[in-house]
């Protein structure tokens, strides 16, 4: 029980920064695409018997260079979701291959957070780390090629390596909590929280924070939740999710009338 | 001749009747979803289309556990989805990526609540599977009228609206200026959409529906900028991959390292990913 709130924290607290970028740049598909697909790599690990990280890391990567590469010249949805289609279709092969077992199918999908390990401890906190990092150091062009594209470019920044800097810590993102958390609930928490955030405050940095606490809360609440009431933790992430999204969107809206 | 012939088509190809109605219901879906993806690709709408076929797995898993017809549970939860989705809409495209992604991850919760109580209330073992990858060999005839009729229902819709949306997919603000509709138009297309992705995915799987609704309108627009030729060659490229990948997936019965056959989604999606990708570098020449 103390791993799942100290696993689901840290991966709060990622989905709350990366999740923030993700909003500001209207890159959910890809959010949504990259955690769906590594699923094949998974499936593929499962198939040649290695390291499920392995699969996944490899697979998220792939799939987020690959985003990025073919959207250089065609639109960036477009690109994204035969990327998906194309790594889901490998998915469907490896599992059809490796006479699977279903279980492990709903566990990659919606997690096993109550479950989390000793041993997965320490990889999901050492990507953290470098997601974080990455991020902070991709922070400020990051931020201006969100907003105002046109001046960023005029900067010096080359928008094709900023948005792949950016897939690359979606990947990293991915690799670390698809496994203890599994792919639906990283996305909703990548979009909810932000999401509410940016309807609440305006300037980026309060932004950025709030998004982190409102993941967290998301989590916390969800964890507590699903431990008294025994239904999964996926259901209560993604309701909340959209329910704060709505919260943020009223508070907004009432702001507006108000004086 | 026949040698030959048999070496390309296993024997007993034309014969099965599992692959009669494969071959014909994929002919529909793919048909009709070459057509509407079209307009999908050139609207920037391919999340939303993707979004409602995963969403299609909520409503399965709820109908799975209300005893109805899965069918049901497919239509019912991609019309309220894309309802959701127009309500939250905002006109900038930013806006409607994170409008569907909202939805998506609210799904997504539900989606796990329903599937948590199939697997331990119900007692489905392999519920999971069969909502999330469905298969082509498992369409029973009784649901080929219905296909025809959802798929029906969308085709009236797009043919009603084509030229405005049309207009307004290309340009929202010229087509506002000539009085079209535009909200409207947008919202009675994903109603088209949502119906279309429906009875895809239920005839096909989440993972050939996007595919076949994306994959060949993209390749089609990269071949021509006109939108009724694109949708020609857009139907044309998804029945020719439909077919080519049911054939390889037959003939794949007796291929390593499993003999029970590679999945169709998988041929189909290797197809279609590799005709987009020559016509990129075709346009690259």
């Amino acid at each position: 029980m103390t791993n799942a709130w100290i696993v689901a924290t840290i991966v709060a607290v990622v989905a709350g920064l990366v999740g923030f970028f993700v909003v500001l740049r209207g890159s959910a598909f890809a959010a949504h695409a990259v955690p769906n697909g590594s699923f094949a790599g998974a499936a593929g690990a499962l198939l040649i018997n290695v390291n499920v990280l392995i699969g996944l890391g490899a697979f998220s990567l792939a799939g987020a260079l690959g985003i990025g590469w073919l959207g250089r010249r065609d639109r960036q949805d477009v690109a994204t979701a035969l990327a998906l289609v194309l790594m889901l279709g490998l998915g469907a092969l490896f599992v059809s291959l490796t006479a699977e077992s279903e279980p492990a199918a709903y566990s990659l999908l919606f997690g096993e957070l109550l479950g989390v390990a000793n041993n997965q401890l320490l990889p999901t906190a050492g990507l953290a780390i470098a997601c974080t990092t990455a991020l902070g150091v991709l922070y400020r062009p990051l931020l201006l090629s969100s907003v105002l594209p046109d001046l960023s470019e005029a900067r010096g920044v080359s928008p094709t390596a900023v948005e792949l800097g950016f897939l690359v810590c979606v990947a990293l993102a991915t690799t670390m909590t698809v496994p203890v958390v599994g792919t639906t609930l990283i996305f909703s928490l990548m979009i909810g929280a932000p999401a509410a955030a940016r309807a609440i405050v305006d300037r980026p940095g309060a932004a950025l924070a709030l998004s982190v606490a409102i993941a967290l809360v998301t989590v916390w609440v969800a964890i507590a939740a699903s431990y008294q009431l025994n239904l999964p933790v996926g259901f209560f992430v993604g309701v909340l999710s959209a329910t704060s999204y709505a919260a943020g969107r009223g508070w907004s809206a009432w702001r507006r009338r108000g004086p | 001749m026949s040698g030959v012939l048999h070496a390309i088509v296993e024997p007993g190809f034309f014969d099965s009747g599992v692959v009669r109605i494969a071959l014909e219901t994929s002919a529909a879906v793919a048909l009709l979803a070459s057509v509407i993806g079209v307009f999908t690709v050139i609207r920037g709408q391919s999340f939303a289309g993707h979004a409602l076929s995963d969403l299609g797995a909520t409503g399965g898993s709820a109908a799975f556990l209300a005893g109805v017809a899965p069918l049901w549970g497919y239509v019912a939860i991609s019309v309220a989805a894309a309802g959701a989705m127009e309500s939250i809409g905002i006109e900038r495209r930013r806006g409607r990526d994170l409008a569907t992604g909202i939805v998506l991850a609210a799904g997504f919760g539900l989606a796990a609540l329903f599937l948590f109580w199939d697997t331990t209330v119900a007692g489905a073992s392999d519920a999971t599977n069969e909502v999330l990858f469905g298969s082509m060999w498992t369409i029973s005839p009784g649901t080929v009228p219905v296909v025809v009729a959802l798929g029906a229902a969308a085709v009236a819709i797009l043919a009603a609206i084509c030229r405005p949306l049309l207009l307004s997919s290309v340009s929202g603000e010229l087509a506002a200026a000539r009085g079209v509709p535009v909200r409207l138009v947008g919202a009675l297309y994903l109603l088209a959409l949502a119906a279309a992705v429906a009875l895809s995915c239920l005839a096909i799987g989440a993972i050939l529906s996007t595919a076949l609704l994306i994959g060949p309108a993209a390749t089609a627009l990269r071949l021509t900028r006109r939108p009724w030729r694109a949708m020609l060659a857009a139907a044309a490229i998804a029945l020719g991959t439909c077919w080519l990948g049911i054939l390889l997936a037959y003939d794949s019965f007796y291929w390593p390292p499993v003999h029970h056959g590679w999945p169709v989604s998988f041929f189909v999606v290797a197809l279609i990913f590799v005709c987009y990708l020559a016509t990129r570098l075709r346009v690259r020449r």
